[in-house]
């Protein structure tokens, strides 16, 4: 922890000291809590958090990627680096699978992020995980405001909004009955630029795409999508090359880039800084569909 | 709208701290329009964002852009015009880091007011200058002391449709002053406002020339709550014990948790509640490594030269300062579960720092009305939304303190066992 002068402690310092309590509560009081791990920022940042959590033992818990197949080489790549330098048991639930066995269906569009959620809540009945750590922050979009540390599943995996545990202090709530889970989230105080910060002061490596780099991309809705395997060109698109890093990492097949020349952590900051758009807003074609897409996707047991 | 110049600079903002505060007010005071305000006047609202408000605004026919549905999350919500729960919102400025607990005001939603005031380093509480005080504000403020939020702001807002009249204002600070006298009440700053318009939030306004105060933004940014942490007494609830099960570190104990109050520093003599056993600290470490003092709200790993046997739910403290070791009860309730009310003789689980417990009721002295505190000595029970004074009796004993002088080691919860939900929340008068 750093301090400025004595008794002080900064904004950042007090958000990775409440991440970490309420990580250590969950371990002390759950049976098998696991981390969500995309290989995303926040979940990266979740780690991170973890693992000083529990120094200088290692990370207690197993991560788990759901992955939809729809993915950047270079996220698949950190992900296992990470997984191999922590020593950390990884578990995948492939969306990919599920689609091939038959428990979920390719949606039409062939985006995966709302078809996920079966697979996760599939993943999580088979190694009976009964908390599940998820990197969401309640700044992210209006749902999520009205979001718990400790969201209490019921064993569909779904959220109900008007049957909130009051989180008072900071005792929170974890029980609950064979079946039912919770879903943590202790990244819920912190903001877009707290993510960055946090990763400049602990020097955290990201996958490359979170930096400035050229891409073949092709605009729709004035969105970059990189043009790759999901992203197909439709008549009357052209593709062109442009300078781009992601604010976000999901689905490869609806998640955008934008236009960017910050290649450090330090440029990034003062970009997202200065930008006049939600890191939703301008990267994920999901969340555009309707003034409530997230709260329904929440209902069906998404983050 | 005016554009106020705060832009939360990149560079600097790392050094910021970060204050909490609870607002508490209905719809008709302005309050989701005083946030939309103070979101937008600290650029955290977006352009995308401000776009879907602005289009909202115009197909429900408002004349102006309606800030107010910024903050309104859930579909229910947005169609019955009413919040319905308590919503987080965050803003920065260079020298502060803000997260808004928004309550919802009416009667009805007491039990989300007092969750957000829980964790509030301050409460700002919202009326409307042609209504002045109503029952409301009386009871917003008596919460925020039953809570001890340290700092209260009363905003008198629309002070544009009386004409800015200095009169109207001072008669209502005149009044809350008054009140909150008797309430034992907090730091209080009262400021004139016009959330729709902008006046008096992000800087001082010419419409009231006769206000020497700060503004709003202002006041938050440079209210002082460094002292309002304790940290006179040691109390450290163990979370969680660190045994690493490796070879390359051996006999390694640590006892992890988060500094509730007081001041820890290596080789400091301490107690271990409730055994009573005493060692000295031998490190006081983190993962970044060990460190000289540690202070709330800091996450640590405390390491005692003795080998004792502690666990989750321990108390580390000082030999001559430890809190009560207690299993008779006596606390402040707000009941908060409208399926069943609390009884004398209920059973009900118990959380209180890092330890869980049972408990049952042996007592209920008075339900008090919120509204005039007037004291009901005969109610027999509490229901939704109710506070009252409880006398309970733990399997267990909890390792308390007075909630006015500690409150994290003054507050607890209760839990239904059958049904697992928190079904209240406890304020401790007295632990024995």
């Amino acid at each position: 922890m750093s301090q400025t002068k004595p008794y002080r402690v900064s904004h950042l310092d007090a958000l990775e000291a409440e991440s970490i309590f309420i990580m250590r509560e969950v371990m002390a009081e759950f049976e098998r809590p696991a981390l969500l791990f995309s290989g995303g920022k926040d979940s990266i940042v979740m780690l991170r958090l973890a693992e000083k959590a529990f120094a200088p033992a290692r990370i207690p818990f197993p991560v788990m990627h759901v992955d939809t197949g729809h993915n950047f080489a270079e996220v698949l790549e950190y992900r296992d680096r990470r997984v191999a330098t922590l020593g950390l048991n990884l578990v995948v639930a492939s969306v990919q699978e599920a689609i091939d066995t038959g428990l979920v269906r390719e949606l039409p569009d062939g985006t995966r992020n709302r078809i996920q959620t079966p697979v996760l809540l599939a993943a999580q009945e088979k190694y009976r995980f009964d908390a599940l750590f998820g990197g969401a922050r309640r700044d992210e979009e209006k749902a999520r405001a009205k979001e718990r540390m400790f969201s209490f599943r019921d064993d569909f995996g779904q959220w109900d909004p008007k049957n909130q545990r009051p989180e008072l202090w900071a005792l929170y709530n974890g029980r609950h009955h064979p079946g039912e889970s919770i879903r943590v989230f202790p990244l819920s105080n912190w903001t877009e630029l707290d993510v960055w910060h946090y990763i400049a002061k602990e020097d955290i490596p990201l996958p490359s795409i979170y930096y400035a780099h050229d891409r073949e991309v092709v605009e729709r809705n004035g969105m970059f999508y990189a043009v790759n395997e999901f992203i197909r060109l439709r008549d009357g698109e052209t593709s062109e090359v442009r300078r781009v890093r992601y604010r976000t990492v999901g689905d490869a097949s609806q998640t955008a880039a934008v236009l960017s020349e910050a290649d450090t952590v330090e440029k990034v900051i003062d970009e997202v800084a200065a930008t006049r758009i939600t890191e939703r807003g301008a990267t994920r074609g999901d969340d555009r569909v309707s003034e409530a897409a997230m709260e329904d996707r929440k209902r069906e047991g998404y983050f | 709208m005016s554009q106020a110049v705060l832009e939360p600079d990149a560079a600097a903002s790392r050094g910021m701290d970060l204050l909490r505060f609870a607002t508490a007010g209905s719809v008709d005071d302005g309050k989701s329009t005083l946030i939309g305000r103070l979101l937008y006047d600290t650029k955290t609202i977006f352009e995308d964002q401000l776009e879907a408000v602005e289009s909202a605004s115009a197909s429900r026919g408002d004349e102006y852009t309606n800030l107010a549905l910024l903050t309104d999350g859930l579909r229910a919500e947005r169609e019955q015009g009413i919040t319905i729960d308590v919503a987080y919102r965050y803003f920065a400025t260079p020298r502060r880091k803000f997260i808004i607990a928004d309550t919802p005001g009416h009667i009805q939603y007491t039990r989300n007011m007092v969750t957000g005031a829980s964790t509030a380093d301050l409460a700002l509480i919202l009326v409307d200058a042609r209504k002045g005080l109503v029952e409301q504000s009386r009871r917003h403020a008596f919460l925020t002391s039953l809570l001890r939020v340290p700092h209260l702001v009363l905003c008198v807002n629309k002070m544009d449709l009386v004409d800015w009249d200095q009169a109207v204002f001072e008669r209502i600070a005149d009044e809350f002053t008054s009140f909150a006298a008797k309430l034992d009440a907090p730091d209080l700053t009262i400021i004139p406002i016009s959330a729709l318009n902008g006046d008096n939030i992000a800087s001082r306004s010419e419409n009231s020339p006769w206000y020497e105060g700060p503004s709003l933004l202002h006041h938050l940014e440079h209210v002082h709550i460094a002292s309002d942490r304790n940290l006179v007494d040691v109390r450290f609830p163990v979370q969680y014990v660190i045994r690493p099960q490796s070879t390359t570190v051996t006999d390694y104990r640590g006892y992890a948790g988060q500094v509730a109050s007081g001041i820890l520093k290596p080789g400091d003599d301490v107690m271990v509640l409730p055994s009573g056993l005493t060692s000295t600290i031998a490190a006081i470490e983190t993962a970044d490594g060990p460190i000289d003092e540690a202070f709330p709200p800091m996450s640590v790993t405390v390491r005692l030269a003795d080998e004792i046997d502690i666990s989750r739910g321990d108390m580390i403290c000082r030999p001559q300062n430890k809190p009560a070791v207690a299993q008779d009860i006596e606390a402040m309730v707000c009941w908060m579960d409208e399926t069943a009310p609390l009884r004398v003789g209920g059973k009900y689980a118990i959380k209180h720092t890092t330890r869980s417990a049972r408990t049952v009721v042996r007592g209920l002295q008075y339900r008090l009305d919120v509204n005039t505190l007037h004291r009901d000595e005969a109610a027999g029970e509490l229901s939704l939304n109710e506070i009252g004074r409880v006398k309970l009796r733990t399997t267990v004993p909890l390792l308390a303190d007075e909630y006015r002088r500690n409150r994290t080691t003054g507050g607890f919860i209760l839990i239904d066992e059958s049904t697992n939900r928190t079904v209240g929340a406890g304020i401790i008068i007295e632990a024995r």
